[in-house]
């Protein structure tokens, strides 16, 4: 089957619907592609808020907010694209309340907000209240208002929809090819222009606070298109997963006045970080937790510390954290008013992505050559404004401001781009890849595959690498994209087919995940969310640089563009 | 343990009727049902189909008929029940079964769109108004509890209305998002959002049953807000007095 639209987004999460709805509001047809039906997204997990320096609880302002990011980030972010983000973050909040965003409100019926790690006052003195929020549901409210806005302006959404490849013509992005997964028929999106907004890949690990849909397809896309990928070492590890499970609880619990507490019942952040104490940064955070585990100070020597809630206040508890308190009755059992919460780290976010510019136009190389037609935005995108580590709250400022400036640049640039003829057999090549599949009688199954693909990148490229770890675990993916040909599917059903989507989606995060080891081993330093063990100090005169790896008929090969520096020289980094 | 799950199948390729599959489980009581489903996807049936997303009950994709109610499988776990019975796994009621667990909700979604949200005009987003509207505690408070909606479709497998009388009816969940709105002291179509609701098959075919209000996983007033929604329709047809 054919469609045609002027602009097609895959992926529907915030910074997809952002854009889909830019265009929309300016007369562009908009389908919304997604392989979760639209408002099942990840971007709805995200709780604690968005970061802004509206400076509705106290003074701030956006060259603050930007200090704060490029410190958070270890220096690796560029500084252009963070003094853009930081200076329309206000105004996308505005435009995010105008929009009927429910946000929480403070005594003067203002939008509230609270602290968050790594957001300080005046450059680093004391933490800030910048995050604005609903309750701790921010992500689900902003998602449910873009929603609505979407369906009144006629943004068509093709739900399960799974997309297999980007189509090209004359070097030019005219659209994708996917199939139904209801009935595994091949669609193919026939537009002027695709944005991929597809989210991160948190299930490449074996604990994560991502959805089972966050398996890093907008990424392998790129790859398959030989695109490069930007800065794909830093994987961020958010300190407070439920141990176990990896559901996040949000930095709001330390930022409402929650502690982490070791087995001696110390408040141990208060050593790694004596101004910022339990918000500081999460790379740090997760660090130091990882570090007192290792110490024998883990609860009951085990590998979990606490996250003590105990001394907010109940009411304000159940005002400002109730999704948190009510999903650690239900999986926990107990109160967090009444015990501390078991936590560890568990894998959250993909600092690196797609490399953009600050109008989300596709980058092919180092010097920004910029591919026609293809856009991306979101977590899949690396624009860079995260660097080496991102501060909690800035994602959805993140998916909001840069989600708009590449819908406001499409409008623009749309009326100069006409339909470019779509090539032929777009639509076989991913039957023949589903046939293949569905007829395939491997002695392999991709339930194990995957677990050990999670176990791979968990024990040897997570919070702690060295260059040992991840020669074995480039030599161990590598074996596993081997025994991927060998895979036999049992399930040969064209309906809801999970096994073969589950299998497309391994072979994507194994990809996804070489990149990630490839990446990690260049690296011989130590910034942000990436340690090397043997490595320890970062090295700015050798690393002050963006790593770009891509396929290449030789296998993975590596590039570095500079970073882009404004105002702020790189420093030591102290919390 | 071994916990026995019994599991409704249906592939319409295949089956003339539904049927039920035993599956003998290894799990622990902390288990989350949907752990549990993913283990028998996983080791024993690859064909099981079911939707999950986020697995903590927040996206809404995983509504199920678990032991004859609807819940989220996310957020039941093993000893939510008498396991040393079998757990029964059925899709959501009153929707139609497209392949074992999974159900057709285009007719959900449909009628949350039915509801009509308000149309910004495009002058106001690009950032002509000045910052954000004042709301004050009380007036935010006034439909805080329809914000927990995850669109799940739990309270339409349980209604009543909906499944006996009248499967036109607009629902639960879309009355919900409609009063998410008309409380909300920002919004400016008050009048034409209580109008939509006063369409045939709208607010007033229900019946207070409150069986939303019982299997909803958010724990919303769901009944309740739609009794507030009535109450304001018919204090605006009042005239007003000076």
């Amino acid at each position: 089957m054919i469609h045609q639209y002027d602009v097609i987004v895959i992926g529907g999460g915030i910074a997809g619907l952002y854009t889909a709805l830019t265009t929309a509001q300016n007369n562009c047809r908009v389908a919304v592609i997604s392989k979760v039906h639209v408002t099942r997204s990840h971007s709805v997990a995200a709780q604690g808020g968005i970061a802004a320096s509206i400076g509705n609880e106290e003074e701030d302002h956006w060259e603050w907010h930007m200090y704060d990011t490029i410190k958070g980030s270890d220096y690796l972010a560029d500084q252009d694209a963070v003094e853009a983000l930081t200076k329309e973050a206000p105004n996308a909040i505005y435009t995010l309340e105008h929009l009927g965003v429910p946000f929480s409100r403070n005594q003067q019926g203002k939008i509230e907000q609270r602290r968050f790690g790594g957001h300080t006052k005046n450059y680093g003195q004391a933490p800030i209240k910048r995050a604005c929020y609903v309750s701790d549901r921010t992500g689900r409210a902003i998602m449910d208002t873009l929603y609505d806005q979407c369906l009144q302006y006629d943004v068509t959404f093709y739900n399960e929809v799974f997309i297999q490849n980007l189509l090209f013509s004359f070097n030019h992005c005219c659209g994708a090819a996917g199939y139904d997964v209801a009935t595994t028929t091949p669609h193919v999106f026939h537009s002027r222009v695709v944005v991929i907004a597809t989210g991160g890949g948190g299930r490449i690990y074996k604990t994560t606070s991502n959805g089972f849909a966050s398996t890093g397809d907008g990424f392998a896309l790129a790859l398959d298109a030989l695109l490069p990928l930007e800065d794909m070492e830093f994987v961020q590890f958010h300190p407070t997963g439920i141990y176990g499970l990896g559901i996040l609880v949000s930095e709001a619990a330390r930022a409402e006045g929650g502690v982490l507490r070791n087995g001696l019942g110390e408040r141990f952040m208060e050593r790694y970080a004596p101004v910022l104490k339990d918000l500081a940064p999460r790379d740090i955070v997760s660090r130091a937790i990882l570090k007192e585990i290792s110490d024998g100070k883990g609860i009951e020597g085990k590998d979990f510390v606490h996250l003590d809630l105990r001394g907010i206040d109940k009411e304000q508890l159940n005002r400002k954290l109730p999704e948190i308190s009510s999903f650690i009755r239900t999986y926990l059992g107990i109160d967090p008013s009444d015990s501390p919460i078991p936590v560890a780290p568990t894998c959250h976010y993909m600092m690196g992505g797609i490399p953009t510019d600050l109008q989300g136009h596709v980058l092919t190389d180092i010097v920004g050559s910029v591919l026609p037609g293809l856009y991306a935005v979101g977590e899949c995108a690396c624009v860079s404004v995260h660097g080496a580590n991102r501060l909690g709250c800035n994602s959805l400022i993140d998916l909001v401001v840069f989600g708009r400036f590449a819908g406001m640049n499409i409008i623009r640039e749309i009326k100069s781009k006409v339909l470019q003829p779509l090539p032929l057999q777009a639509e076989s090549i991913v039957e023949a890849k589903i046939n293949r599949l569905l007829e395939s009688s491997g002695s392999e199954c991709v339930p194990v595959l995957r677990e050990s693909m999670q176990r791979v990148m968990t024990e040897q490229c997570s919070v702690f690498r060295s260059g040992q770890t991840l020669e074995n675990a480039l030599g161990e993916i590598r074996q596993l994209e081997k025994r991927c040909l060998n895979v036999g599917l049992t399930n040969k059903s064209c309906i809801f087919n999970y096994e073969l989507q589950e299998m497309l989606e391994l072979t994507n995060m194994l990809k996804v995940a070489e990149v990630i080891v490839f990446s990690a081993l260049k690296r011989t330093e130590s910034r942000g969310a990436h340690f090397r063990s043997d490595f320890p100090e970062r090295n700015d005169e050798e690393w002050l640089k963006h790593t770009f790896v891509s396929e290449s008929p030789m296998g993975l090969k590596e590039s570095f563009k500079p970073v882009a520096i404004s105002k702020f020289a790189p420093e030591m980094r102290r919390y | 343990m071994k916990v026995v799950f019994k599991i409704y199948r249906f592939n319409p390729k295949i089956d003339l009727e539904p049927h039920f599959d035993v599956f003998n489980v290894e799990v622990e009581p902390t288990d989350r049902i949907l752990d549990c489903l993913n283990k028998i996807r996983w080791t024993m049936d690859s064909s099981l189909s079911f939707r999950m997303s986020c697995a903590h009950g927040i996206c809404g994709s995983d509504g199920l008929t678990i032991n004859g109610q609807a819940a989220l499988a996310c957020q039941k776990l093993v000893k939510d029940f008498d396991y040393s019975q079998e757990i029964v796994v059925e899709p959501l009621r009153y929707f139609d079964v497209v392949k074992d667990l999974i159900v057709d909700l285009e007719p959900f979604f449909k009628r949350i769109k039915s509801i009509n949200a308000q149309r910004i005009p495009t002058a106001l987003i690009v950032g002509d108004a000045e910052k954000e509207r004042v709301q004050n505690l009380e007036e935010r408070s006034e439909f805080d509890d329809a914000l927990k909606c995850i669109l799940c479709g739990c309270c339409y497998s349980a209604c009543p209305v909906i499944t006996e009388q009248d499967s036109d009816f607009v629902g639960p969940a879309a009355i919900l998002r409609a009063h998410r709105y008309i409380f909300d002291s920002r919004t400016t179509d008050v009048t034409e959002r209580l109008a939509v609701m006063q369409k045939p098959h709208g607010i007033w075919g229900c019946k207070s049953y409150y069986m939303c209000t019982v299997v909803c996983p958010k724990k919303i007033k769901v009944t309740q807000a739609i009794l507030r929604t009535k109450k304001k329709i018919i204090l605006e047809q009042q005239p007003k007095s000076e």
